[in-house]
């Protein structure tokens, strides 16, 4: 799979670790390892170009700089604390600061549910390699032996002597570098020493957000600046504008102008922008402007030509790129004895992050300074640059709290309005998108379609699974860099889009062809919403599996284990899937007892099961969820009662988080099951607000129940896994409760009545 | 020229009367703590109180403040310790947060009228209140623990 941290490391056999007292505190951060091997001047000259950096002041604070986005994860709580830890800090002295885009801090994304699996190694090593080094220097200031002395508590004991980090600093005149062979040789704790990893604590973003004190992007402002709204073509591509007629506009008090944008980066076209002395005198200015406009090809595109353009795709034998081809699907499929196939869709929905999206544009006359939150600045940097004709040193993203990402934020297309406007204006400006906007030109999850063909041989024994699946390809449109090759020379897949398709179940026989849906393609931007495309793969292949065990006559989660014997490609690798297969059987078994599968349950009423490895084979969270499910079998309304999940994510570094993702994952799961989506009209969202697109409200709220394994493996992980079982569990207990299948997502009402009606 | 009482204080505005308070109270009063979330009055991320009462401030013109007491987040609590707030730190409700101030408003005015809930009147109370992070099963016990801080501190 591809990662773009594993894609873009941190190249360390030209760096270092570098510790350094610098200024009366004490730097750690990776930078080059000078000739002189002098740390300090390095840190001094800040040449150092970590995505790892923390500082001790003299008065005893600990100061973690964190370079991913906060967007309701608490992330920097998490990586403090595997520093922390590591360095024997006492929490009470660390503060976190979420950085901006400069380039010291290294590619800076944050997606995938990576960010505490692809930092756990690199901050654990920084830790230590603090840890070891003011244990030196205090074992040298106490004048004992270093390896009697122990961190603890921001100090370093000797016995009944200690010396505490800040007069560390104050006395010390520290230079260290370590090489990276140096940093993997130091000890880093053992599961039995840590102090901070996996004990709960408060989240230090919290009071901020409980007190209106927290800064979003929206919040920002700076002296001078203008307020700008876009005034969006009929559609994402090919539109141009003809003429504009702002007659409206001009008794709005306030209103300054409008502005055609022209972008060399090509991520506006057509856009017109209003500004004003006021957002609301933009706003309205923006809804008074007459544009003529000449519509992009996909003006006439419709959610039904999607699909029906994803049918015809997965039903083309030749169609896509390989991601599996084990055995001989065909030749399983001409032995078969019996042979079952099912098509599952799922509608287009909406990220609908609350702070709609904004940015606030600067130029100093050297740099531009962009301010808002978001998700993926390495990514987003060499458009603005495009777009400003400027060099991309001389761009700079000033990050905020997120208002919401779920993958919205990872494209970062809604700063460049503004970038383009400041540089027109020669001022600062700060362009909002009202909510509407946002959704009309959301980086929408793409409709997808998914056939599935199963053999079965004389003795109902599964023979062979051939999964086909199509959807338009966020990574395709935004980074196609990052997709990676197919199998057999058959092309390039979106991984994001297809993850979840090569499961760890076993299969003699198993084919999975990934196909980008051009229709898709071009009518709209796709964008990666939260779990991606594990959350419409695993709701074809986990309902498809309980419909296998329905054929086969034998008990959904039986069926399932006897598939999980971790045999051979499934038997997992050191360190991220240690156990392999067996891990996600195990959860699949404490699931089946945390939910009381096999209580009884009224007439309507069922428990649905399903599984998932989480985002990608690489980083396995391992999950289990049952739904339990009440369907009125006369209006064919859904009501989710019970969500139980059992989850394995190796070392839960910070429980609560751990806690929260879950329930926010699984609830996103069921609003996207049951509550939300919209449909492409006319090459455009359909349903822009809350009138008309319904997530999920405090009273469809069911029982939510956790279990985390208990475990000591590395850490992955947990943003968006538990959101991947939620869908396939409710359609799978919908069935077993009246007996009708459910293949679309999401499940209304009029479905179960058809579906009731066909079985 | 509107005057009302933002957070105690009697402030006036040359905004157009029809303008949405909110963008007043946000822009030109700086207080940013009452969010924009959906400007149709149906997500909840800025409410404010009208006279104690729970109000949608994208969706009510500047002019019906005129001579009113507008409260909003910041004005909530001395030292930002209403009870609501205590037990959103305690219970750690907020995920992204953003919708949170409208949600600990909501919650005020209704704990105001309603010293013991239930379950269901929560519900009934919070309902419009949208978040979007589904922290709603700690919005709820939240809710829960503000009221019995409130009924013993009363």
């Amino acid at each position: 799979m591809m990662n773009p941290i594993k894609h873009a490391p941190v190249d360390l056999s030209r760096r270092g670790f570098l510790i350094g007292t610098v200024g009366g505190g004490l730097l750690m951060g990776f930078g080059a390892v000078l000739p002189s091997g002098c740390a300090r001047e390095e840190l001094a000259a800040k040449n150092f170009a970590p995505t790892v950096w923390f500082e001790l002041s003299s008065t005893g604070d600990i100061l973690i700089n964190i370079a991913k986005a906060e967007m309701g994860q608490h992330v920097g709580t998490a990586l403090a604390r595997i520093v922390a830890d590591e360095l024997g800090a006492n929490w009470a002295d660390v503060r976190i600061n979420h950085v901006d885009s400069d380039s010291k801090w290294g590619y800076m994304v944050t997606g995938g549910s990576w960010s505490v699996f692809t930092s756990f190694t690199q901050l654990s090593q920084a830790g230590a390699a603090g840890r070891v080094t003011l244990i030196d220097a205090g074992a040298a200031l106490l004048g004992v032996a270093a390896d009697g002395c122990v961190a603890r508590d921001s100090q370093v004991i000797a016995g009944d002597n200690s010396i505490a980090f800040a007069e560390i600093v104050q006395r010390g005149a520290i230079d260290r570098s370590f090489t990276a062979d140096e940093l993997g040789a130091l000890p880093v704790k053992t599961p039995e020493q840590r102090d901070l990893i996996g004990k709960p604590t408060p989240q230090l973003d919290i009071p901020a957000k409980s007190t209106g004190q927290a800064e979003y992007g929206l919040d920002a402002e700076l002296p001078g600046m203008v307020y700008a709204r876009p005034v969006l073509p009929p559609t994402r591509y090919g539109c141009v504008v003809n003429s504009v007629d702002d007659a409206a506009a001009t008794g709005i008090a306030g209103y300054l102008g409008y502005e055609v944008l022209s972008d060399r980066s090509e991520t506006c076209q057509g856009w017109v922008v209003t500004y004003a002395e006021s957002f609301v005198a933009a706003s309205r200015a923006a809804d008074a402007l007459q544009v003529d406009w000449t519509a992009g090809p996909a003006v006439t595109v419709s959610e039904d030509d999607i699909l029906a353009e994803g049918r015809a795709l997965v039903a083309r034998d030749d169609s896509g790129a390989l991601l599996v081809n084990d055995g001989d699907v065909a030749q399983a499929r001409n032995d078969a004895a019996r042979v079952h196939e099912a098509t599952y869709t799922t509608a287009t929905a909406l990220h609908f992050q609350l702070e709609p999206v904004n940015a606030l544009a600067e130029f100093d006359g050297q740099t531009w300074h962009l301010h808002a939150g978001n998700q993926w600045q390495s990514l987003i940097l060499p458009t603005l640059a495009k777009a400003l004709e400027v060099a991309e040193s001389q761009v700079v993203i000033h990050q905020y709290y997120l208002g919401g990402g779920f993958g919205r934020r990872l494209v970062g297309d809604y700063m460049v309005p503004a970038a383009l406007l400041a540089k027109a204006l020669g001022k600062p400006v700060k362009l909002v998108f009202t909510r509407e906007d946002d959704t009309r030109f959301d980086c929408v999850r793409s409709p997808s379609v998914q056939r599935l063909r199963a053999s079965f041989d004389g003795d109902k024994q599964l023979t062979g699974v051939e999964h086909a699946a199509a959807a338009g390809w966020p990574t395709l449109a935004n980074a196609p860099g990052f997709m990676i090759d197919g199998l057999d020379d058959s092309g390039k897949i979106d991984t994001f889009s297809i993850s979840g398709a090569d499961h760890w179940y076993t299969l003699p026989n198993h084919r999975v062809r990934a196909i980008n849906n051009p229709v898709a393609q071009g009518a709209f931007l796709p964008g990666w919403l939260r779990a991606v495309g594990p959350g419409w793969v695993g709701w074809a292949v986990e309902s498809f599996m309980d419909e296998l065990a329905a054929e086969a006559g034998v008990d959904p989660i039986e069926f399932r284990l006897n598939l999980l014997d971790a045999a051979g490609k499934n038997a997992g690798n050191a360190p991220e899937s240690v156990g392999g297969a067996a891990r996600l059987a195990n959860v699949l078994r404490t699931v089946r007892d945390s939910s009381d599968w096999k209580d009884p349950l009224p007439v309507s009423e069922a428990r649905g099961v399903a599984i998932c490895h989480g985002q990608e084979r690489t980083m396995p969270t391992w999950t289990g969820c049952v739904a339990h499910v009440a369907v009125d079998a006369t209006s064919g309304e859904v009501t989710v009662k019970r969500l139980s999940l059992a989850i394995d994510c190796g070392t839960v570094v910070n429980p609560d988080g751990a806690q929260a993702q879950a329930e926010s994952a699984a609830l996103w799961g069921l609003s996207l099951a049951l509550h939300e989506n919209t449909r492409i009209v006319d090459g455009q969202v359909a349903d822009r607000n809350l009138d008309t697109y319904t997530p999920l409200r405090m009273s469809s709220l069911p029982a939510i129940d956790v279990t985390f394994i208990d475990s000591t493996e590395f850490p992955v992980g947990m943003g968006e896994p538990p959101l991947i079982v939620v869908a396939p569990a409710i359609g799978n207990a919908v069935y077993r409760a009246i007996g009708a299948r459910v293949r679309d997502l999401p499940i209304r009402p009029a479905q179960v009545r058809e579906a009731m009606i066909s079985t | 020229m509107i005057a009302f009482n933002l957070n105690g204080q009697p402030v006036t505005t040359e905004a157009e009367p029809d303008t949405p308070l909110l963008w007043v109270i946000r822009d030109e009063f700086k207080l940013k703590g009452t969010k924009f979330g959906c400007g149709i009055a149906r997500c909840g991320a800025c409410t404010v109180h009208l006279g104690g009462t729970a109000v949608r401030s994208c969706s009510i013109p500047v002019a019906a403040a005129a001579g009113n007491d507008i409260t909003t987040i910041e004005g909530l609590a001395p030292g930002n310790d209403h009870p609501l707030q205590r037990a959103w730190i305690a219970e750690q409700v907020p995920a992204c947060g953003y919708c949170q101030s409208g949600q600990i408003m909501t919650a005020a005015s209704f704990l105001a009228n309603n010293a013991d809930p239930s379950d269901a009147e929560i519900v009934e109370a919070m309902d419009a209140n949208l978040c979007r992070c589904m922290s709603y099963i700690r919005i709820k016990r939240a809710i829960k623990s503000a009221a019995r801080i409130l009924r013993e501190e009363a």
